[in-house]
Formats: structure tokens, sequence, C-alpha cells
């Protein structure tokens, strides 16, 4: 199903016609000169028009280099992206993203721009007339659930961070884009907000049948949003894609049940403490070092990050290796409302802080709030692992445990029907 | 005193305007050279720490000094005043330049990437505009700085206000030597005072209200 955009467009019908495209990805790779290990292998894919595809995986798996290859902020080194049977490979990086709606996490909104200046911008960029984008405008706040007369004329700093992710939708809506891209959107709002914005997400999309691709580290969310799953494996392979439901019933391989499975072990999470799991040590830098210092420890530890701390450990914020690009000293920043964990917290709350603050690991204090370790996917993983082990060493028979079948189950696993 | 200030009104009124005029032109001019060359190197780590070292080291040579210096190959006049004054001006505002655009959140110039702004307009419209408060702060620092450099560059028989500095001093313990020191001295610090007032206000007038609140 290879039609062009307009084509599906004008079949208009009640039913809320399909206006997304197909996207196809062939063999697509990407490689870092002087990396052994490419970022993304050699990946294919078939997105169909109108679905929500989740890419789900590990951090570091290649889920969001795969995302920012579709619309070309990433180039592939290999292979060619066909979006509605055109080969993207070969259009303007600049006119092909603003064809592709974009969203990032917290919605990426210009601060020094209002509501309105936001949304516009890419019809602006598209020689849309005043009339025409105004309407839009109007149309896309409205779609969204903000009231045109109240904020439109807001900054971001006005608006909660639901409503900014709101507008970072209505934004990449605008001209009426074929395919959406969405980062981890819903990963920097509370779990009720995140809930709420996913349920609108879903009813957005029965009305306008875009393809959409997000990206999640969050397997519940790729079962509530997903029309199809995409698990990726470090290295930018996908271990299984298929529909919630099928990797549900048939996870592929191990790993894959590692993922799924999560739900039957959470219980058992909950009887872990911190305190009894040896824990990893990140890499911490104080305020004013310097940063091509940190930088280069973090790289000796292979960290991608790094926990800043205070003159007496305390620690305040994580700083991605990204952020210590240049030179200078590390400075004060904002903290942004660090989660922390206590030494007799359960895997499971190390586990719900870690999806919590969208990071892939949870830090944990001792006395006097001093950074003491920090719990990350591998060790929960293992604490599975040993759960696991433990558990049918010593009762082989799982049916005997009590309320098996919920409990194997996802929460989030509910899907919404449309 | 009174005297002095009365009898030379309107001189005084003109060398302060030329005074201002020197310096409003001279911090224009180096502020549309730093800003091309904070555009330049502030993406190379190592291009940003020639630029700051370079700023450094450059406003540690005596304004005296340069101004000697360029006599040589300039002559006396309004153009040695000129370089000489411009040159200090850049540095302030480069550093500020490069610190303001390195600092915006990475994540909102990919966003602006994201939605298919080009490189060019991604600098104009989200990059520039968001790091402009850092900038006019170094346009301030900048302003002040060379204010009293212009006042040097009467040695070089620059315009402005300088040129009663050196008459007092030269004429130490003459008639009119400490009122004709004073009116420079006084001049130049109530105008300096004057545009640091237009400039914060020009700061409000640019500075994006989603900025501020």
């Amino acid at each position: 199903m290879s039609e062009t955009v307009a084509s599906t467009r004008s079949a208009e019908t009640d039913s809320g016609p399909v206006s997304g495209a197909e996207v196809i990805l062939e063999n697509v790779g990407k490689r870092y000169p002087g990396q052994q290990q490419p970022a993304v292998g050699d990946l294919s894919m078939t997105i169909n028009a109108g679905e929500i595809v989740m890419l789900v995986g590990p951090s570091g798996c290649g889920k969001t280099t795969t995302l920012k290859m579709i619309n070309r902020l990433i180039e592939p080194t290999s292979g060619r992206i066909m979006l509605g049977g055109e080969d993207i490979i070969k259009a303007n990086g600049d006119e092909l993203r603003r064809r592709i709606g974009y969203v990032i996490q917290a919605g990426g909104l210009f601060p020094h721009m209002t509501v309105e200046a936001n949304v516009k911008l890419v019809p602006n960029m598209l020689g849309w007339d005043k009339k025409k984008t105004a309407t839009r405008t109007e149309e896309l706040l409205d779609l969204v659930g903000l009231d045109p007369k109240v904020y439109r004329s807001r900054y971001p700093k006005e608006l909660s961070g639901g409503q900014q992710q709101r507008v970072g939708v209505a934004r990449a809506l605008a001209a009426d884009p074929p395919v959406l891209l969405m980062d981890e959107p819903f990963g920097a709002v509370d779990p009720i907000t995140r809930q709420r914005l996913q349920d609108e997400l879903l009813r957005i999309q029965k009305e306008l049948r875009k393809t959409i691709i997000i990206v999640t580290h969050d397997f519940d969310e790729a079962v509530k949003l997903g029309d199809r799953i995409a698990i990726f494996r470090q290295g930018g392979e996908i271990v299984q894609y298929d529909t919630p439901e099928e990797i549900l019933a048939s996870p592929a391989d191990d790993f894959v049940e590692s993922f799924v499975g999560a739900g039957a072990t959470l219980r058992q999470l909950t009887l872990v403490r911190v305190k009894d799991v040896p824990l990893d040590m990140p890499v911490t830098a104080r305020i004013g070092e310097d940063k091509q210092e940190i930088a280069r420890r973090a790289m000796q530890e292979g960290a991608r990050d790094v926990v800043v701390v205070d003159e007496r450990n305390r620690p305040l914020r994580w700083v991605d290796l990204r952020e210590l690009e240049g030179s200078g000293k590390l400075a004060a920043g904002e903290d942004n409302k660090l989660k922390v964990i206590g030494e007799g917290a359960t895997l499971n709350d190390a586990l719900d802080t870690m999806l919590v603050s969208s990071h892939s690991s949870a830090i944990v204090v001792g006395r006097g709030n001093q950074i003491v370790g920090r719990v990350n996917v591998d060790i929960i993983t293992n604490a599975i692992a040993l759960l696991r082990s433990a558990r049918n060493g010593a009762n082989d028979d799982l049916d005997e445990m009590p309320d098996h079948d919920s409990s194997t189950r996802p929460s989030g696993a509910r899907r919404v029907t449309r | 005193m009174i005297d002095y200030f009365q009898n030379r009104r309107s001189q005084i009124a003109y060398d302060g305007f030329q005074h201002v005029s020197l310096v409003v032109q001279c911090v224009l001019l180096a502020t549309v050279i730093a800003l091309v060359l904070a555009v330049l190197v502030y993406r190379s780590s190592f291009a940003t720490q020639v630029a700051e070292g370079v700023g450094a080291v450059g406003l540690t040579i005596p304004s005296f000094a340069l101004l000697g210096l360029l006599i040589a190959p300039f002559g006396l006049g309004v153009l040695t005043s000129v370089i000489a004054v411009t040159f200090y001006a850049l540095l302030p505002i480069l550093r500020n330049a490069v610190v303001g655009l390195a600092g915006v959140d990475r994540s909102l110039i990919e966003s602006a990437r994201g939605i298919g702004m080009s490189r060019f307009r991604t600098l104009w419209q989200i990059e520039i505009p968001l790091a402009w408060p850092v900038i006019l702060n170094g346009i301030r620092v900048s302003t002040q700085l060379v204010m009293g450099i212009a006042a040097v560059a009467a040695y070089v028989l620059g315009p402005g206000l300088g040129g009663y500095i050196f008459e007092g001093l030269s004429r130490l313990g003459g008639s009119g030597a400490v009122p004709a020191a004073a009116v420079g001295t006084i001049g130049v610090i109530i105008l300096a005072f004057i545009l640091d007032v237009l400039l914060l206000l020009l700061g409000r007038l640019t500075t994006s209200r989603g900025l501020r609140v």
C-alpha cells in the first residue's frame, strides 16, 4: 500500500479516513565513524499507513536513532527509507522535516515564542497565507484540548508540562503531515498527566489516522498506544515486531519475555529491597568542575551521563554527556527535580522511579541524603533472574501461585478499544 | 568651575554628543563583528577557547599602548579612535555571545531542526533570540568599558570628552586645569549612566516576555 498522501486524503469518509502514509525501512543502518558496533545494524520494517508503531527497548538500543533517521535528523549510512512511496534519502532534509511532524520530550517549545507563534512555525515556512494559518492554529489548539482564546498568546513557561506537550503535538500537526514522529513524548510529565495525554493521543489518532511512530522505554505505554510494537535490542536489532496481543501471547525469545513478563515479576520485586542488591556507582561530578575533565572520566567508565553532587555528596541532577560538550566549567543549572530513593525502598519503587523520571537508573541515597549508588535496568534484570530461578527451583509449577493470570499481564495491557 | 562650564556649554554639549556617538557606533559595529565571530566559533570547543583566550589577553592590553601602536599605520584622528574603541568593545560582546549561544538548550535546537528549520533559520529565529539577554549584557558591559576608553582616545585626537581630561592633566596646577579634567570625567560618568539606562530599556523591549516570566 504505497499510495500517496493526497490520494488517501481525498477519499474522506465519516469513519476517520487514513491520512497517514506508509513508511518502509529497507536494510537501514547507522554506523558512526570510529565505532566498532553500528548504532543501528541492518534494519528493515514496514510501518502501515494510519498505524501507531511503538519502538521499545533498553536505552542505547538504537530506537531513537531509528526514529531520527526517518526524518533524517540522523543520516543513515546505508539502506533506504520510503515514505508514501518516495525515497526520502534523496529529498532535501529541511523540506522533508516540514512534511513530518516531530515531537520531543516536553514538547520542545521555543520559550521566546507564544503558543500561537510556535504552532505557526511550520505553516509559515511552507508559505501558507495568514488567514489559512490562523484558522489552522485555532483548529489545532481546539483539537489538543486548549481553548485558543485563553492559550494563544501565552508563553510556554505559563503552561503546565502537560499543556506544553499538547502544544508540541499541535505544532507537529500544524501542516497536516502524514507521519508523526514522537521521541519519548510523555517522559517528562507525571503519571496521571501522562495517562491523560496518552488517552488524548488515541482520541486524536482515531480522528486523524496518521502514521505515528513513538519511541518509548515504557512497555505499558507501548501496549496501550501501539497498533504494533517493535522491540529493539542493543545494536538496533529488532527482536520482535508484532501486535501487542501477539507479543504478550508469544514473546519471541527470553529478551522479549523479560520485557513482557515484567508484570508477573513486578510483585516479586516488591519483596527485594535496594540495600539487598549490589548497587552500581554512577560517575559523579561537582559544580565548577571542568566539563571536559568530567566527560573524560565518564568516557573511561563508559557512562552516558553523570550525577552532579553538591559538596556533601548529595545528588542534584543528571547531566547527559551531550551537555558536557564544549569547554568551560559545569554550571549550577537548575535541578530538574531529581527523584531519589532510599536504601529501604523496594526494587519495585526503584523501577517506578526509573519510569517516572524517564531515566534508565534510579539514584539511591543513604544517610544525610548522600549518594550511595544507583539501581539500573541490569540490576533489576539480575534480581528478576534470581527471583525466577529461586521460584522455579522451589516450586516448578507456576500455576500454584495465587492469581497467576492477572499477574502475568502488565497493568497497562488493557487495550483501548478504538 | 561653574564659570568654566558656563562659558563652554555648547562646546561641551557638542563634545559629549561626539563622545556618545563614537561609543554607540563603535559598539554597534563591535556587536555585528562579535556576533559573526561567535557564530563561527561557538560550535567548536577549540575555536571557542581561542576566542576566549584572545578576548582575555586583548583586555589586558593597556588602551594607551594600543592607541600608540595604532598611530603608526593609521595616523591621528577619528579612524584610529574607532579602531581602538571597537576593538575593546568587541571583547565582552564576543565572550557573552559565545557563552549565550553555547548555553541554548540542545533539545530546542534539535526541535527546531526536527520541524524543518534550516541551520540559518534556527540560528536567527531560535539561537540568537534565546541567547539575546546574555549578548545584551555583554553589550552593556562593553558600552561602560569603552566610554572610558573613548576618553583616552582623545590622545590620538579622537572626538569626545577625553580632550578636556588631557587638557586638564597637561596644565596641572594652572588655572582651569581642575575644572577641565572634572568636566571631562563627570561628563563621561553621566553619559555612561544614561547610556546604561537606555540599554536596559532596550533589553526590556527586545527580550521576549517568554524569557522573562
